[in-house]
């Protein structure tokens, strides 16, 4: 659950029913769609948002991204939970 | 010659069949048969060339789409392409078993028609009585499943003072969106302007009252609404401009850069019968017709918003000017802009000329 502006930990993010995370070659990569929606997702935000099935807990994304990137853990969640909880805000994300 | 844009959306009308009759149906009036609609095969083919063209969205149209057997296949396939699959529906046609099917195969989002949040009226509007309960239960179905709900409501004279009980029904079908789109005239609108036109009086508070309801609703439900352009200062952005962002494919396999490009005379579609989609999309005329702005004359040649509206809509500079390359004399700077209000000044209490095959 997200309580003001912090993710807790065993969150389970996904993406609701139609909202969906596409790759289209012609346009440049990743897409998240929504109904007469498109948010164009950079490399960064895609890796985040393919790992928000409902079943990984928040703390596991920021975790496995940290290491896939060799990144500090502290940074990889501050831009992850910032990504979320923006589009949680546009009902693109359930927390 | 700037780069070619790439589109985003397609709308694929299925057919032209439709259990309903509603006065403002988008379709031309000369609607296309049965015999020459395009088979599933086609539409996977068509599905697959518009994905590598770059569109995302696909919307499933008509006519009424669940007056195709092969729906089910069709929306998988649309989906298999890698496509956001919206279905645009009437409610009419499509049973819940079709809906549960279409659940399963993929479909991503559904668009239910409703005329008017009174029933009598509702089904006096799409000329088939009985019509406003099974939307009603087709909508509830659709959301029992899971799947996100846009409710759509045209808006004329007859129903524009239940603006308000409508987001009211759409709260209660648990839709996540509503659509409140003024009648444009067009096609079967134009042909029934006089006796869908709202006053004045009626449009000036029926956009207030979209305001208010947005900031009501504001986290509850999105309200998206199209404006009522007889009555605009500026014109619309048609389609994101032509051949820019969208393009449409009829029954029979006709690629139109909108629904109502057939009403421009001596444009040459092409038909994915014959062409594959990107070939259509860079070369065929009707599509190069008014790409880009540099045909408009003045007043949009130097405008600052040329590259805003592009504009407006080259269907309705041809309707009420005869040229299509006009201004959409919808705005204010347009020397024809007299003629649109004239025209939105006539209210006629003739019944409609309802659409019929």
């Amino acid at each position: 659950m997200a309580e003001g502006d912090v993710i807790s930990d065993d969150a389970k993010p996904r993406l609701p029913r139609g909202v969906r995370l596409t790759h289209n070659e012609a346009q440049g990569g990743w897409v998240l769609l929504a109904p007469e929606r498109i948010f164009k997702a950079d490399a960064i935000a895609a890796e985040i948002l393919k790992r928000c099935t409902g079943e990984a807990t928040f703390a596991g994304i920021v975790d496995e991204l940290a290491t896939a990137f060799n990144a500090p853990r502290e940074r990889i969640r501050a831009d992850t939970s910032k990504l979320l909880l923006g589009l949680a805000e546009k009902k693109l994300l359930e927390l | 010659m700037a780069e070619l844009p790439k589109p985003l959306g397609l709308l694929a009308e299925l057919t032209h069949r439709c259990p309903l009759g509603c006065p403002y149906c988008s379709n031309p009036l000369a609607l296309e048969s049965r015999d020459d609609e395009l088979d599933a095969g086609t539409w996977s083919r068509v599905f697959k060339e518009a994905a590598a063209l770059g569109v995302l969205h696909v919307h499933l149209s008509g006519g009424e789409p669940g007056a195709r057997h092969d729906l089910i296949d069709i929306a998988a396939n649309a989906r298999e392409a890698g496509l956001y699959t919206n279905l645009i529906t009437s409610g009419v046609g499509i049973t819940t078993r079709t809906m549960r099917d279409l659940w399963e195969a993929g479909l991503d989002h559904v668009q239910v028609s409703i005329q008017d949040a009174d029933a009598v009226s509702a089904d006096r509007i799409a000329g088939y009585r009985g019509a406003f309960q099974r939307k009603h239960a087709l909508a509830a179905e659709a959301v029992r499943l899971g799947l996100p709900l846009t409710v759509n409501l045209v808006v004329h004279r007859a129903n524009i003072e239940r603006i308000s009980e409508m987001v009211d029904l759409a709260l209660k079908l648990k839709a996540g969106r509503i659509e409140i789109a003024h009648v444009q005239y067009y096609g079967w609108a134009l042909k029934n302007r006089a006796a869908l036109m709202p006053t004045t009086e009626q449009v000036t508070r029926a956009v207030a009252e979209v305001d208010e309801l947005r900031r009501k609703h504001q986290g509850k439900i999105v309200i998206d609404a199209v404006v009522p352009d007889y009555h605009a200062r500026f014109p619309k952005p048609c389609v994101g401009g032509w051949g820019r962002r969208s393009l449409n494919v009829t029954p029979s396999g006709r690629v139109l850069p909108c629904h109502a490009a057939e009403s421009i005379p001596d444009l040459t579609f092409w038909n994915v019968r014959d062409h594959a989609l990107d070939d259509i999309w860079a070369n065929s005329p009707a599509f190069n017709a008014f790409r880009g702005t540099d045909f408009l004359p003045a007043p949009c040649a130097g405008c600052e918003r040329r590259e805003i509206d592009f504009g407006g809509c080259r269907c309705q500079a041809f309707l009420l000017t005869g040229d299509a390359r006009a201004t959409d004399p919808v705005c204010h700077l347009s020397p024809h802009h007299a003629r649109v209000a004239e025209l939105a000044a006539v209210q006629e209490d003739t019944p409609y000329a309802y659409r019929r095959m």
